[in-house]
């Protein structure tokens, strides 16, 4: 090859791979652009919501000033609603049907999944599409018959009753998630914890269930979100007071006809908030983990 | 340590489909017994029905004078290593290697005292405490051996183990088996795909294909007497040459090529082949028996002239491929030959390996 020549090809070459960069930051200021809207849009009601929770009701009401910040800063709606007792009951109705709700879903799930996506047996495909399809039937069109079903059993008005139905609404989702993590699990590993004489019971909870740990906990944060922020069901079938979970119990508690104690809604809203924040905050990457298993099956 | 014995076993899937078809094979005790085949002979299928993975459609398996055909795998009293080595990855190498003797409720100084004792005859004992994950191949397989051997069972399975492993290392692993079954000489069923290992490795190598046992026999003995076109073509690299050839009576017993070059049979083979004269055949040779020409040639050796194609150094020795007719020929040289592209180069046929091949049956007559 002649020096001209090669002079010529460095010179494509290097012209190939200026565009290449060109494009990779148009790509990262589009990428960035586009981000920078969903923030804005996402962050916008949590932001305003905890700038309401700390102003007085008169500041709130008042006409003057920027609505955006807060002039005399007060954490006497947090204060008064962690001292109330009906908020502390919602609370603990919220944390005792919520923890009943993952225990339950993920002890259903995760047989579900195990067995549907390992033990091989006839119609366990079709019955693994059938508990996903479960999932795509909206809430709201059945909470009407479910109302003739709780009416039945007698369990109107009573918190049992949302931890016999948010199952019904988090094991498809956690069974599916489930499915996806158990098999991305290499079959010769629990071939393997036959051979070496495991029953199926202990290749689940000595195998399968450590290994797709980061899979259980995206479930169980589902299932979690699940019992902790339904609004639907506890709004149609609790009623009274010491029954109402935080959801419904911050809408009848602190809105009285058209008397909207917008401090204290946004401090609950907060306070509500928290939990489900905390977990994802600190479980971010096992959830991200669990939800992309089945993509990467190998 | 056991016997093991498989009579007219056969695996049919859904829709009919069999996968092993009635195969019968003993494997005595202590012995190593290689399966081996290409993609889809049914060799991993037998060793999952011996194992116990997969469900017997028909016949019986046998270990250690048991029917096993509704016994479970962790009843069978086997260990078996996998290609992916399948190790817990949640838990250490001696965790691994202990689980199952944890399971069948051993005495913690006696699981211990195991492991110890083969991470010993494996090399690992530095590595007991990792996770799989912080392990190279090699060692990945090692554990794997070592959590078969721990169990000290009836039988040791292996299912394709050197396969995920670079060359090198397979090379060295395949030495570590062969070493770990004289150390315990337990009965092994070993599948594998690769002929070189199951040469290496084998007391007995089973060549499976389409579902059947085409032959078993020694190592050597499946090298120097293939008793079918497919095994003769399966062992040896590069593999035996097939040339469709003539068998004539041409002042002698002879075999004619298509291109007219005729090789006289050996005195000792004229027996064997006379029954075959004027029938079309296929005449196989291997490589390492079309040399380069030599002053002291034996008996038996007949000359050809072959027109070189590609030529393939590979420093101890050179492949030479050429065509007859239309048939691809590899000859084995020795690297000093002047073999050129295009030119013709004159080579010796050593007849008094050659093998006679039923174009109608396939086997080698």
């Amino acid at each position: 090859m002649s020096a001209t020549t090669a002079d010529a090809a460095r010179a494509r070459a290097a012209s190939r791979a200026g565009s290449l960069e060109r494009q990779r930051r148009w790509a990262l200021w589009g990428s960035y652009a586009a981000l920078s809207c969903f923030v804005v849009a996402f962050l916008t009601p949590p932001f305003y919501m905890i700038i309401t929770s700390l102003k007085t009701s008169a500041e709130i009401s008042a006409e003057k000033g920027n609505p955006w910040l807060v002039y005399t800063p007060t954490f006497d709606n947090f204060i008064e609603l962690a001292t109330s007792p009906s908020f502390q009951r919602y609370f603990l109705n919220s944390v005792w049907v919520t923890a009943m709700v993952v225990v339950i879903s993920m002890a259903i799930a995760i047989l579900a999944a195990f067995s549907l996506a390992r033990m091989g047996f006839k119609g366990s495909q079709t019955i693994a599409t059938g508990v996903f399809l479960t999932y795509l039937v909206p809430p709201s069109l059945l909470f009407i018959p479910l109302f003739q079903i709780v009416g039945f059993l007698n369990l109107l008005d009573n918190t049992w009753v949302l931890v016999l139905l948010f199952p019904t609404l988090a094991v498809p989702f956690c069974t599916w998630i489930m499915i996806g993590y158990f098999g991305s699990i290499p079959k010769e590993l629990d071939e393997a914890a036959l051979i070496d004489g495991a029953s199926y019971m202990q290749i689940l909870f000595q195998i399968f269930i450590p290994v797709a740990l980061p899979g259980i906990i995206a479930a169980t944060i589902f299932a979690f979100t699940v019992g902790w922020g339904a609004f639907l069901y506890p709004l149609a079938f609790l009623y009274k007071g010491e029954q109402l979970v935080l959801t419904v119990g911050i809408v009848s508690e602190l809105i009285r006809g058209d008397v909207f104690a917008w401090g204290k809604i946004m401090a609950a809203c907060v306070m509500g908030a928290l939990p489900p924040i905390l977990i994802y905050t600190f479980l971010m990457d096992y959830y991200i983990a669990g939800l992309t298993a089945g993509a990467t099956k190998g | 340590m056991a016997e093991v014995s498989l009579r007219k076993v056969v695996k049919e899937y859904e829709g009919g489909v069999q996968a092993v078809k009635g195969i019968d094979l003993e494997i005595g005790d202590h012995e190593f017994v290689v399966l081996v085949g290409p993609s889809g002979c049914g060799k991993s299928t037998t060793l999952r029905m011996i194992a116990g993975l997969e469900d017997i459609s028909g016949g019986e398996v046998w270990i250690g004078g048991d029917v096993v055909n509704d016994v479970p795998p962790r009843d069978r009293d086997i260990a078996m290593v996998f290609q992916n080595y399948a190790l817990y990855p949640h838990m250490s190498v001696f965790e691994n290697m202990a689980f199952g003797l944890k399971l069948r409720k051993f005495p913690k100084d006696e699981i211990q005292r195991r492991v110890s004792d083969a991470a010993r005859m494996l090399d690992i004992t530095p590595l007991l405490d990792r996770k799989p994950k912080a392990l190279s191949g090699g060692q990945r397989q090692r554990v794997a051996m070592g959590r078969a051997i721990v169990r000290n069972p009836k039988v040791f399975l292996f299912d394709e183990p050197l396969s995920n492993l670079d060359a090198k290392l397979r090379v060295q692993m395949r030495t570590e088996i062969k070493k770990v079954h004289q150390l315990v000489p337990t009965t092994t069923v070993y599948v594998t795909h690769d002929q070189v290992e199951a040469m290496t490795l084998a007391d007995r190598v089973v060549v499976m294909n389409q579902g059947i046992i085409e032959q078993v026999g020694a190592p050597q003995e499946l090298y120097h007497n293939p008793a079918t076109r497919f095994v003769a073509g399966f062992i040896g690299s590069p593999a035996m040459n097939f040339l469709p050839v003539s068998v004539i009576d041409d002042g002698g017993l002879k075999v004619q090529l298509a291109n007219g070059t005729k090789l006289a049979v050996p005195p000792q083979k004229v027996d064997r082949y006379g029954p075959h004269k004027g029938k079309k055949m296929t005449l196989g040779i291997r490589p390492e028996h079309l040399t380069e020409v030599r002053s002291n040639e034996k008996a038996g050796v007949q000359h050809m002239v072959a027109p070189v194609d590609v030529v393939e150094p590979m420093g101890m020795e050179t492949l030479v491929h050429f065509f007859i007719d239309g048939v691809a020929v590899c000859a084995r040289v020795d690297p000093l030959t002047p073999a050129r592209p295009n030119e013709n180069l004159e080579l010796s046929a050593d007849m008094n390996n050659m093998h006679l091949i039923d174009d109608q049956t396939h086997k080698v007559v």
